[in-house]
């Protein structure tokens, strides 16, 4: 069962209707109790890091995620839901949870910001996450103004390019995130989310 | 690696019904919204908007059934307008599956809404839509197209390239410029207002209206600079000759040298 994070400033039902359609089984999860009945966690992303970050301390969910976490179950973060894993963001100057060390960026306005629409993501290594999609050449669905950073380059899963090079995907033990929407990715996205319904937080 | 330009198929809804017109007028009846919205997906658009075009006019909610429906069918982006007034009503339709809000009449009438969306649930989810038509420029109106809303019908005196100015200042995510002129007339997008606001604002700028060939396509994003285009009719309009598939739009645009998400 994926407990889908459903706070005020989320697109949980999105990420629930894509689950569906797959049927992967799953319940959306607004507070700490409800958390206990899932044995995977998604963290869907929309919005501001910062707003992202206050909802869930108001809905009491960080520490019980972040304990959930520790224990071994597999996560998965979408959009925001990469930004806040991570040290620190420059939106709205925000601590973030350090779960992953590095820091989250605004793109500079060489190009327009927010970045949206179809990138391509390029692999850097195989990851059971990663199982049927292509090295290169794939395109998904971002929405963003912000990328991540991480200290520790082989935690880059999938690369993409705007403006400069940035942390598409990423995975630490059993952490993983994406910056673009899987759930709005066409195929191709829908295939990670079935990918993580299997997953047991392994690199192999 | 770079990112690549949008198609958006652009539903007009009426009853949970497609429905096109011309010159936003005269409307017939296409497909029902979650059908049409299952077929383009499969057909691999980039992107679907929706517009329930007469909740403004009834003084109506959105319909969120429709939205709903809609939602359950595409795992693309979905953008909703129409009859949005306020927070709550923004609230209701991102939880009915929606990822973008699309605003036109009520931020001129209310340009506070663009901010406070923005501000709750971040400015990538305010696409400020405008309704563009050329004039005689003047001081009041230097880009010589004034700002229309309510379905065309309403002249506000406003300046298009001034009002996506502010409303890019308020927080809107995106532009879309809907020349009132082209609409419907399958004779290509207004070029000269698209790329005018393309020029003079730093987030995504999307081409609306009048798109009838793949040329006109090419057109909007490359002289008019757009990041996405809006069509419809040319998808599925039966007023129409012949209609197109998404994967012939984007082997032509690809072969214009346009960057798009390939079809696979």
């Amino acid at each position: 069962m994926i407990g889908v994070i459903d706070y005020r400033a989320g697109n949980a039902p999105s990420v629930g209707f894509a689950l569906e359609r797959l049927g992967i089984a799953h319940r959306l999860v607004r507070d700490a109790t409800a958390l206990k009945a899932v044995d995977r966690i998604i963290l869907p992303g929309v919005g501001a890091a910062d707003a992202t970050l206050a909802s869930l301390r108001e809905a009491g969910l960080i520490d019980a995620i972040r304990a959930r976490v520790e224990d071994g179950t597999p996560f998965l973060g979408i959009c925001v839901g990469l930004q806040v894993l991570f040290d620190h963001s420059e939106e709205g100057d925000t601590p973030c949870l350090g779960w992953i060390a590095g820091s989250v960026r605004r793109f500079p306005d060489t190009d327009r910001v927010p970045q949206i629409g179809w990138n391509e993501v390029q692999f850097t290594r195989a990851h059971p996450l990663r199982a049927e999609l292509p090295d290169t050449g794939a395109y998904y669905y971002f929405v963003n103004s912000y990328y991540a950073t991480p200290t520790d380059p082989s935690v880059t899963l999938g690369a993409a390019s705007y403006s400069a090079e940035f942390t598409a995907m990423a995975v630490q033990g059993n952490i993983a995130a994406t910056q673009f929407h899987a759930e709005k990715s066409g195929e191709l996205g829908l295939q990670i989310l079935t990918n993580f319904s299997t997953w047991d937080g392994s690199d192999a | 690696m770079s990112l690549t330009k949008r198609l958006i198929a652009c539903f007009d809804v009426i009853g949970g019904r497609v429905t096109k017109a011309v010159n936003f007028q005269d409307n017939i009846d296409v497909a029902d919204a979650a059908d049409l919205a299952q077929r383009l997906y499969d057909d691999q658009i980039d992107e679907i908007v929706f517009y329930d075009i007469t909740a403004s006019s009834e003084k109506r909610k959105i319909d969120l059934e429709t939205v709903r429906r809609v939602a359950h069918h595409v795992f693309v982006p979905f953008t909703v307008g129409g009859g949005i007034r306020n927070l709550d009503d923004m609230f209701e339709v991102l939880k009915a599956g929606a990822e973008k809000i699309s605003i036109d009449s009520m931020a001129v009438r209310n340009p506070e809404i663009i901010r406070h969306g923005a501000d709750a649930f971040g400015k990538q989810c305010i696409v400020l839509s405008t309704q563009a038509k050329k004039v005689e420029a003047s001081s009041a109106i230097p880009s010589g197209y004034e700002v229309f809303i309510d379905g065309a019908r309403t002249a506000t005196g406003m300046d298009v390239v001034e009002w996506v100015q502010r409303g890019e200042a308020l927080g809107a995510g995106e532009i879309v410029v809907n020349s009132i002129d082209a609409d419907g007339t399958a004779a290509g997008y207004e070029l000269e207002i698209t790329r005018l606001v393309a020029d003079n604002v730093n987030v995504p700028v999307i081409a609306s209206g009048g798109a009838g060939t793949p040329e006109h396509i090419a057109d909007g994003l490359t002289v008019g600079g757009a990041s996405a285009a809006i069509i419809s009719s040319m998808l599925y309009s039966p007023r129409l000759e012949r209609n197109y598939g998404v994967k012939e739009l984007k082997d032509h645009l690809i072969a214009a040298g346009v960057p798009m998400r390939p079809y696979r």
